[in-house]
């Protein structure tokens, strides 16, 4: 956990919107689901940045970006000072090779007809000079062990594998180039929670052993909590509050945050009475069709006519500004307060 | 009136596969008052889902095969009863949420037809009578302008309406027994407590009998009243809410337990349950969790244990229930 560690991902204003359209013949395009829509942030050398949000919210877009799977729309994501977002062909591989990608599904990430030995070594066919190829299936075998399976498995196939195994292959895969930066999109939430908690520790042991520095995308609080430095909650495209562990989870200032943690069940039957439950109404509206000012507002208790009309920027809100204390992080909403506070809601201006 | 509303005696159910012959279920016994909700609870493979549908009478036969057991319903077997007479109790004493909404309802009808359905089936209702009963149960689960929605197709809803939608298909003629099997898991957490919040509005106000199934121990944890753990096709522990998550007495709960992280405090490294559940079809001798329990002693690859009363109705199928629950502190002083 270093907070203050150099940037190794600078992502700013960046934003995918896809095209809808219409017509057969004439294809005109009659709107766009805005799936990303303005984000940044910094992810830090050896630090493990949380992304939560529901369905839709464009946390997978986002992963999808930031390994230059898709092109943005718009903004930038700077590498090691570099915007790679506009390169191409050998400088855009040199950055790739840095920058790798787990998969949430262990079924259907993995080619059925390759072994795990080629899965595994197949990022060297592609990055040659990553390894001599005399050398590679003895890579590969050191990968198995790195992730808790057995090398001389290298020959089996996925089926031949249970779900959490199969998802150690994916990460021995995303392993392979020895990258900087690992994006994981929901990585254990397909797996039963006993063998959750085993890729969960091996995610944390292998961030200490390789400097690792990770992009969590899931949408379990919980699991997030328990591996994240710092947490982005995302709504519809946007960030509405990021901070560390301890400022998201324990001083939530963002209505939404507070709604979405006060809705997590707990596995503890004595807190089912302390908790107060704030129960959101209605569902995510959709992203080809956002509500103007604060994307929230639909939902939220506290929206006025100011939510409506302007954008709350991504800022530490006035009131905590220079405090110092935990409730001091950015969040995007006109009354930001924390849960319960005196004055609550009631500082419209 | 003394027997219980439901109540599932040695229950066994057996697959065959290519593989040989899995064994799903393996003596299951437990049961559920009016009024009361049973939370099992089990990861994939543990039996869990093909227990309900064995109660449903929706189990695929072949390949499945219920081989011993009774479920008494009010005191009736439902195994032995005619199909005619157990398919009038389904729907009007006995429903069933399934997990996938989508899936679940049927694509081509309305909503409204389908929820119609069943007062015109079940209660002789007209057309039109029933086509207004459907309205009114779209808008006690809360779906907004249910009037003009009633005649929409399942796709045309959210996830979390759709849910909202076959829960009021459940609820239609006020049964006396729902089982829901893992019918949050595919929703949002937002719309996971709007829909979990409603089912226990509306299990109250009839006063049903609920069997919650899921691996969520959260959930189990906010609404049950009483705890079934399965594994490998077995009730490993039963046990009252409280009582379990403040000292489980099966290492297998206990593992459960330490390996969820908490929302609530970080902690420490999240202690796993080394290993996997074992293959159906191979299910080791003795104690089926002995390849992956801490406690694993001789007598545990050999024997295996019966469920023992632990206490005011607790049971655990544990040879060292007792040094379990003694342990009742954290497991980092044990690994």
């Amino acid at each position: 956990m270093r907070p203050d560690g150099e940037a190794v991902l600078e992502v700013r204003g960046l934003v995918k919107h896809y095209p809808l359209t219409q017509g057969v013949l004439v294809r005109r395009q009659v709107g766009a689901v805005r799936a990303v829509d303005g984000v940044s942030f910094d992810l830090r050398r050896g630090e493990t940045l949380g992304v939560v949000g529901e369905s839709g919210c464009g946390k997978s877009t986002l992963g999808r970006l930031l390994v230059n799977l898709e092109r943005p729309t718009a903004g930038e994501i700077r590498y090691r000072g570099e915007d790679i977002t506009r390169l191409s062909g050998r400088a855009l591989k040199a950055v790739r090779r840095n920058i790798q990608m787990v998969f949430q599904d262990p079924y259907t990430s993995l080619n059925p007809r390759m072994t795990v030995g080629d899965i595994i070594g197949e990022p060297y066919e592609i990055h040659p000079e990553a390894a001599p190829k005399g050398s590679r299936r003895q890579k590969v075998r050191e990968l198995l062990e790195v992730v808790g399976l057995n090398p001389e498995h290298i020959n089996r196939y996925p089926h031949q594998f249970s779900g959490g195994q199969r998802q150690r292959i994916g990460i021995a895969r995303g392993l392979a180039l020895r990258p900087e930066v690992i994006v994981a999109d929901e990585p254990v939430s397909a797996l039963d929670v006993s063998v959750q908690a085993q890729v969960v520790n091996l995610l944390e042991r292998l961030q200490a052993a390789f400097d690792l520095s990770y992009v969590f995308i899931a949408h379990d609080l919980s699991v997030v909590r328990h591996i994240s430095d710092r947490v982005a909650v995302m709504y519809l495209g946007r960030l509405a509050e990021v901070g560390t562990d301890a400022q998201i989870y324990e001083h939530p200032t963002h209505p939404y945050t507070q709604a979405l943690l006060s809705a997590v069940p707990v596995p503890d039957p004595d807190a089912r009475a302390r908790r107060e439950r704030i129960l959101l109404l209605g569902d995510i509206p959709s992203p080809a069709n956002p509500p103007s000012g604060c994307r929230f507002r639909t939902r939220c208790w506290k929206a006025q006519r100011k939510c409506a009309e302007e954008v709350p920027p991504l800022v530490v809100p006035e009131r905590f500004r220079g405090t110092g204390g935990p409730a001091a992080h950015v969040s995007a909403c006109h009354f930001a307060a924390e849960p319960g506070a005196p004055g609550d809601g009631e500082d419209a201006t | 009136m003394n027997e219980a509303l439901l109540d599932v005696r040695d229950l066994h159910v057996e697959f065959r596969t290519r593989d040989g012959v899995a064994k799903a279920v393996n003596g299951v016994s437990c049961t559920v008052e009016a009024g009361e909700t049973l939370a099992v609870l089990g990861e994939s493979g543990s039996g869990k889902s093909v227990t309900a549908q064995a109660v449903m009478g929706i189990l695929d036969t072949p390949p499945g095969r219920i081989t011993a057991g009774e479920v008494l319903f009010r005191g009736q077997d439902l195994l032995t009863m005619g199909e005619e007479h157990r398919r009038r109790l389904r729907g009007d004493r006995l429903a069933m949420i399934f997990q996938d909404a989508l899936s679940a309802l049927n694509p081509v009808l309305t909503v409204g037809a389908q929820l119609a359905e069943m007062f015109e089936v079940h209660q002789g209702m007209t057309r039109r009578d029933a086509r207004t009963r459907a309205v009114q149960l779209m808008e006690r689960v809360r779906i907004p302008a249910a009037e003009e929605r009633v005649g929409d197709f399942p796709h045309q809803f959210s996830g979390g309406m759709r849910q909202r939608i076959m829960i009021a298909m459940a609820m239609a003629l006020e049964p006396d027994l729902i089982i829901a099997d893992e019918p949050t898991t595919a929703l949002d957490v937002t719309v996971q407590a709007q829909v979990m919040d409603l089912l226990a509005e509306l299990q109250r106000e009839f006063n049903m009998g609920l069997v919650l199934i899921t691996h969520d121990l959260g959930v189990v944890a906010d609404v049950a009243d009483k705890i079934a753990v399965m594994y490998a096709g077995r009730i490993v522990e039963t046990a009252p809410v409280r009582a379990l998550y403040a000292a489980p007495a099966h290492p297998y709960t206990r593992g459960l337990l330490d390996s969820v992280p908490r929302l609530d405090r970080k902690g420490r490294p999240l202690h796993a349950i080394k290993g996997l559940p074992p293959s159906l079809t191979d299910i080791p001798p003795g104690c089926p969790f002995n390849p992956r329990c801490p406690r694993a002693r001789d007598v545990c690859h050999t024997d295996r244990p019966p469920l023992y009363t632990v206490g005011p109705e607790r049971t655990s199928a544990c040879h060292f229930w007792q040094e379990t629950l003694e342990d009742r502190d954290d497991a980092g002083a044990r690994r």
